[in-house]
């Protein structure tokens, strides 16, 4: 098997993780929080952070430079570690929060395969990290080990506020995983696949699931299954807000009852990596989203089949990036969304957003299962 | 087939990798400044910490975590099943649609038990 | 890979194993527990078995021992953390231990290894996707469809397998899921109405 995993394929990886994940990702989500800044202060009728630019200059490139700043204050702060806590998880859990939400990434495909040609031969990387066949149970896996972060973070600091945080915010992260795993099940059902670059590539051909117009996504059963696919998208997109503790479900760090929950103890870049690691899981949940129900990096209107027809030269590598960029901009889009939500609606009570999810959402993803079946089974 | 598994060890790998350094670096650079009772006590609003840092909670969170892990199940049950359905509609669809239909009545019966002795209720 | 990939993961399981049991601390022990598991899904991974494997993750990891956590921050665990250990009970799992380990031995002794070992035996894809039955014109056969890409289409076996020749059983999980849910409700009835 090992003689089977070539050197190409471990450097092409390689150049792929640290590409999107360290590159793409970390980007986006230092400049996510710039958005968030500048958004909310539109929102509010402030400015924003506008001023930091190029050092040493009078340029501000209206305040692009705050991120790098942020981050670096985020280092040269004092790495604080108070006496009540327990130390070796106090230290784990801001590690335990980042590391999932960066490796949910691995199973997103940001572009379509990419044709290198190199010498005499053509070397084909398909624009995914792990092109595994069980992408989205993966993701959920990856995403029901991050609430240790949380939990740990929350026990660990020994501090009323912090546990209340933890145990809330695990509460809700659990009961919401439920609502997610059961709203993708019609979208599996109708696309008949686990595999997120089969899924992408079945949109890009036929249609994608919130928009079959064009290939074999002109039909009766795609536009009346419609109907179930906008259900699942609603339930799937709002459970992702609460997946990710944004408002309005932040009742883990609700300032005004709970200072900031679970991480009230952590300063520095122990708190940093909390912070990253939301933003990270908002980006990356963002991605599933868009490549489960918006077609991922497709182009609309079946354009991705003209691009993907062109082959041989520089079409090999121009199409995944035009791909690439499509992706990106649908994320980018969502993004947005989050952040207009979050400065827009007012924070649920728990017994409101447990009521939402357990009673709500559950009961109507069920009966969404049941609607796409009968509609699949009539229209066979 | 398994070489698709090894880029997600990779990953872990460098998601590890950037967690650790980031704090290393962090304690590297970051200025350490004196100590006081006050900063090492627990943040809570500047009132003297009462009673213990981990008071008991309400039971219903242990029972939602219960049910977390009995829908859990019902769910991954779901995945091989919409993952097939479409294929065994044409060849065998009495199994396939009467099959899954069993299985979630049954659990809706016990969402259903559930839900009318109050255990999802938050509000007393 | 596999005896490579074999041997890390189930040392990596065997050591968190053992420091469940070491660990004083119940959360450090819930915690070790979980990287256990994990080493388990990933040998599970090894052996072709991924939907298997990502659901060891899914279930045990992510949802069984959150509720672990959940337990042993309900009780009191500081006295848990304090109390002398107990040397009747000791000596009682390490007599069952010796037991089980005499018992493994003595059933490995008798197993006639294969002639053939999976490494020299690969997957046959092609005999496979011929081998599957005939659709009616104009349908798909995604399983044909993933054997001829020379991928193991694991899900989706295990799919065809459940709803086709063993939909009976699949009920009576259900209402093995259903016992469970009136038991919970009813362990914690007291604090209900």
């Amino acid at each position: 098997m090992l003689a089977a995993i070539d050197l190409f394929f471990l450097v092409s990886t390689m150049v792929k993780i640290v590409f999107f994940v360290m590159v793409v990702v970390m980007t986006l989500v230092a400049y996510t929080v710039y958005a968030e800044r500048r958004f909310s202060a539109i929102i509010q009728d402030r400015v924003g952070p506008n001023r930091v630019g190029i050092p040493f200059t009078k340029i501000s490139l209206a305040g692009l430079g705050q991120p790098i700043a942020d981050g670096l204050k985020f280092l040269l702060k004092e790495d604080f570690t108070p006496k009540h806590v327990n130390t070796f998880y106090y230290w784990l859990a801001p590690a335990l929060t980042m590391v999932p939400a960066l490796m949910s990434a691995a199973v997103v495909p940001f572009g379509s395969e990419m044709a290198i040609p190199f010498g005499d031969e053509i070397y084909r990387v398909p624009l995914v990290i792990a092109d595994i066949n069980v992408g989205p149970v993966f993701v959920f896996a990856i995403t029901s080990l991050s609430v240790y972060g949380i939990v740990i973070a929350g026990w660990s600091s020994n501090s009323k506020y912090s546990f209340f945080g933890g145990v809330r915010s695990s509460s809700q992260m659990i009961s919401y995983e439920i609502c997610m795993g059961l709203s993708i099940i019609p979208v599996i059902m109708i696309l008949g696949e686990l595999n997120l670059t089969k899924i992408v590539e079945a949109q890009s051909a036929n249609g994608w699931l919130l928009l079959p117009a064009w290939g074999n996504g002109l039909s009766m059963q795609s536009w009346l299954l419609l109907i179930p696919v906008i259900i699942s998208f609603v339930i799937f997109t709002i459970s992702i807000f609460a997946e990710t503790n944004r408002l309005p479900f932040d009742l883990p760090e609700c300032e005004t009852e709970l200072v900031a929950g679970y991480h009230t103890e952590y300063s520095s870049m122990k708190f940093a990596l909390f912070f990253l690691g939301e933003y990270a899981a908002m980006i990356i949940g963002s991605g599933i989203i868009v490549t489960l129900f918006l077609g991922g990096w497709s182009l609309p209107f079946g354009l991705s089949e003209h691009l993907l027809a062109n082959k041989g030269g520089f079409w090999g590598i121009i199409t995944p990036l035009i791909h690439f960029g499509c992706f990106m901009s649908k994320v980018v889009a969502f993004l947005l969304f989050f952040i207009w939500v979050r400065w827009s609606i007012p924070r649920f009570r728990y017994d409101q957003l447990m009521r939402l999810g357990w009673v709500f959402f559950f009961e109507i993803a069920l009966a969404n299962i049941v609607l796409t079946a009968i509609i699949m089974v009539v229209l066979r | 087939m398994l070489e698709t598994y090894l880029p997600i060890l990779m990953q872990l790998g460098v998601a590890c990798g950037f967690a650790v350094s980031t704090l290393i670096v962090s304690v590297l650079l970051g200025k350490s400044g004196k100590t006081n009772p006050v900063k090492d006590s627990a943040y809570e609003c500047g009132m003297l910490p009462i009673g213990e840092a981990q008071p008991r909670f309400s039971v219903k969170f242990y029972l939602v975590a219960m049910l977390f892990v009995l829908f859990d199940i019902e769910v991954v049950f779901m995945y091989p099943w919409a993952v097939v359905f479409k294929d065994l509609l044409v060849t065998s669809l009495l199994p396939v649609t009467l099959g899954m239909a069993g299985f979630v009545f049954i659990l809706f019966i016990a969402y259903l038990y559930v839900l009318k002795k109050g255990a999802l209720q938050w509000r007393d | 890979m596999p005896p490579v990939a074999f041997i890390i993961f189930s040392v990596i399981m065997l050591v968190f194993g053992v420091l469940v049991v070491v660990n004083r601390n119940p959360v450090a022990s819930a915690l070790s527990l979980v990287v256990s598991f994990l080493g388990l899904a990933a040998l599970f991974v090894s052996l072709d078995a991924y939907f298997v494997g990502v659901v060891q993750i899914l279930v045990y990891a992510g949802a069984v021992m959150v509720l672990f956590l959940f337990i042993i921050m309900l009780l009191d665990l500081k006295a848990e953390a304090r109390r002398k250990i107990n040397v009747v009970p000791m000596i009682g799992g390490c007599v069952l231990t010796a037991v089980l380990v005499l018992q493994l031995v003595s059933v490995l002794n008798t197993f006639e290894p294969g002639k053939k070992s999976l490494v020299e035996a690969p997957l046959d894809y092609a005999a496979a996707a011929a081998a599957r039955p005939a659709v009616p014109e104009g349908k798909s056969d995604t399983i044909k469809r993933d054997l001829r890409e020379n991928k193991l289409p694991d899900v989706r076996l295990l799919g065809e397998q459940l709803f086709t020749k063993f939909p009976f059983h699949l009920q009576i999980a259900g209402v093995l899921l259903l016992v469970s849910t009136v038991g919970v409700v009813i362990l914690s009835k007291r604090e209900l109405k």
